[in-house]
């Protein structure tokens, strides 16, 4: 770049992206308390259409001119587009494909990133190769991975997994490597180079479907807080090309934050990030052979007489509450069962559902006041003093196998024990086994009633017995 | 090797920037209740798309007077999507997040 006069738009301008930032950092700050949380997002937001408008007027491109004229123009319609079809979409959506829809925004920022990389390649005036392969990369592996998570949550694309996804995966990643390593080195000649970044594209492109493709289920939540930072490091990355101060913090920080959230749900499963990306459940697990109980049933009219006689209810939702659209049928059940005086709390395990906190978002949508909502290690404590627990559609969150049995693959999860209440009711459709394919010992349990049948049809049933009681 | 090492020294002030945000997204993230977990995680992706700044310096200097000339057209179209992806992303993420948040609030009684 030239040696121009630094004229005071220029250091508005970067005033201005230094107080985005802030906005941005404050904004996710209060994103992190419900008291606050509603103010953190608009702050944020105020953050962003500063940072846009600062640019629109301010910014000089590398001869002194700023934005002008049929630029702005097409800009602003761009911007109007985009804006007005993602606000519509986001109020019109309903709240049960939330999961989705956050996949689909997150795979729209990522292709940004991925094309304001591949333009920024064949300009001269960029110097900085690598960041911008690497954000090439990252987006597009943000992109191409949301639209298959996306998928896989509106229920287009089903899981595949095979041994061999891994090497094949592996072999993938070798090939990027590979090819940002030929962009980077200056012997190539540059037509090459330009046919090198498309294949480079398609390559990540590939990578990113390959990669999300063979994981599901329970490790959902994972795939998608970390596709999520993927696009908050693929923005970073286009900030370095333009020495960006907003957009290299904004970005790290999504980074860092998705990250953060990523780990969390590994925890919360007790595996380790590598292995949720490489490996899977094995399952099986049947390491002890335990004298396995019998199965008993229970009917609508006897689970209802429990439940309403009872002064502590746990329920305890699942993937199976949001597939079966069953969460406003259980709220009526909820307020029903806290109009005869008892009380009804909710056990959220952090990683019930396909993305972070998609329980408490479910709930929320049929009314579920969120102090209802109990984690999982403050409502353990309280197990053995409840009386009925309620576990509706969910499965390998509550296999005490998790606690006893070293030979399970979900050994040292952390689970919500309802097998120390004084009486559980499964819902469940069937006997089939959970994501992760493993026996649940609950369910032969002595203290432990199955009630067969769709969440929504069984929650149904129980309702309308309540109400005849 | 070299230019990994040039790289490093000519962004040496993003670099350090960079260190400090990771632990600054450290702070400000852990201890988020499980209730936020979805609007944290839609919000910090509606903040991702901050890179439609990077679409409108792309689209605000391209050369509209040379369109034939090499790539620009090519450029400029890809600019426009990068800009329409980008405001989807940032749009559809706060408008979103801030209506799960709405109905957390309400439930407040």
């Amino acid at each position: 770049m030239d040696v121009l006069n630094i004229t005071n738009g220029d250091i508005i301008l970067e005033f201005i992206y230094l107080v985005s930032a802030l906005l941005f950092v404050v904004g996710l700050k209060l994103l992190s308390s419900p008291d606050s949380a509603r103010r953190g997002n608009l702050w944020a937001f105020a953050g962003m259409i500063l940072a846009m408008i600062g640019t629109l007027v301010l910014h000089r491109d590398g001869v002194g001119n700023t934005i002008k004229g049929a630029n702005l123009v097409i800009i602003l319609g761009a911007i109007a587009a985009g804006g007005l079809v993602g606000a519509i979409v986001a109020r019109r959506i309903k709240m049960t494909a939330m999961p989705q829809l956050v996949s689909f925004f997150n795979a729209s920022g990522g292709a940004a990133s991925a094309l304001v990389a591949l333009i920024e390649f064949s300009n001269p005036d960029n110097e900085s190769t690598l960041v911008t392969l690497l954000g090439l990369v990252i987006g597009s592996i943000a992109f191409s991975g949301s639209m298959i998570a996306y998928g896989k949550l509106n229920g287009n694309i089903k899981d595949i997994f095979s041994k061999w996804m891994t090497y094949i995966n592996l072999l993938i990643l070798a090939g990027v490597v590979v090819l940002v390593v030929l962009l980077m080195l200056p012997g190539t000649p540059v037509e090459s180079k330009q046919l090198l970044v498309y294949i480079l594209l398609a390559v990540a492109l590939v990578y990113g479907v390959s990669f999300v493709m063979p994981i599901g289920g329970a490790d959902m939540p994972v795939v998608i807080s970390l596709l999520n930072s993927f696009t908050g490091i693929a923005a970073a990355m286009a900030g370095f090309i333009y020495q960006n101060q907003a957009m290299i913090l904004g970005g790290i920080f999504v980074g860092a934050a998705g990250m953060i959230l990523t780990l969390l749900m590994c925890k919360a499963m007790n595996r380790s990030l590598i292995n949720v990306i490489i490996g899977s459940f094995g399952g099986g697990g049947a390491g002890i052979d335990r004298e396995k109980g019998t199965v008993k049933e229970v009917s609508a009219t006897d689970a209802a007489v429990m439940l309403n006689y009872s002064s502590k209810v746990v329920i305890v939702p699942g993937y199976g509450l949001a597939v079966a659209q069953a969460q406003h049928i259980c709220s009526e059940m909820d307020e029903l069962l806290e109009a005869n005086g008892v009380e009804v709390k909710y056990a959220i395990h952090p990683v019930a559902g396909r993305m972070p906190g998609h329980m408490n978002v479910l709930l929320a949508e049929a009314d579920v006041p969120y102090e209802k909502l109990v984690e999982m290690d403050e409502i353990n404590p309280d197990m053995p003093k409840t009386d009925v627990v309620v576990v509706i559609g969910a499965n390998d969150v509550v296999n005490p196998a998790a606690l006893d049995d070293p030979s399970s693959p979900i050994y040292g999860m952390p689970i919500i024990k309802v097998h120390e209440a004084k009486n559980v009711i499964v819902m469940k459709r069937g006997m089939g086994k959970g994501y992760a394919a493993i026996e649940n010992y609950l369910f032969y349990n002595e203290n432990t009633r199955m009630f067969f049948g769709s969440a929504k049809d069984s929650l149904q049933k129980l309702v309308t017995e309540i109400k005849a009681l | 090797m070299e230019s990994i090492l040039q790289f490093f020294y000519a962004n040496k002030e993003a670099i350090f920037i960079i260190a400090l945000t990771i632990f600054l997204g450290l702070e400000v993230i852990s201890n988020v209740p499980s209730v936020l977990h979805t609007p944290l995680m839609s919000g910090a992706n509606a903040i991702s798309g901050v890179i439609i700044i990077g679409g409108i310096i792309l689209v605000g200097h391209a050369d509209l007077e040379n369109l034939t000339e090499g790539s620009n057209l090519l450029n400029l179209v890809l600019g426009i999507f990068a800009l329409l992806f980008g405001t989807l992303n940032v749009m559809g993420g706060f408008v979103v997040t801030d209506r799960m948040l709405e109905m957390f609030k309400k439930k407040k009684k």
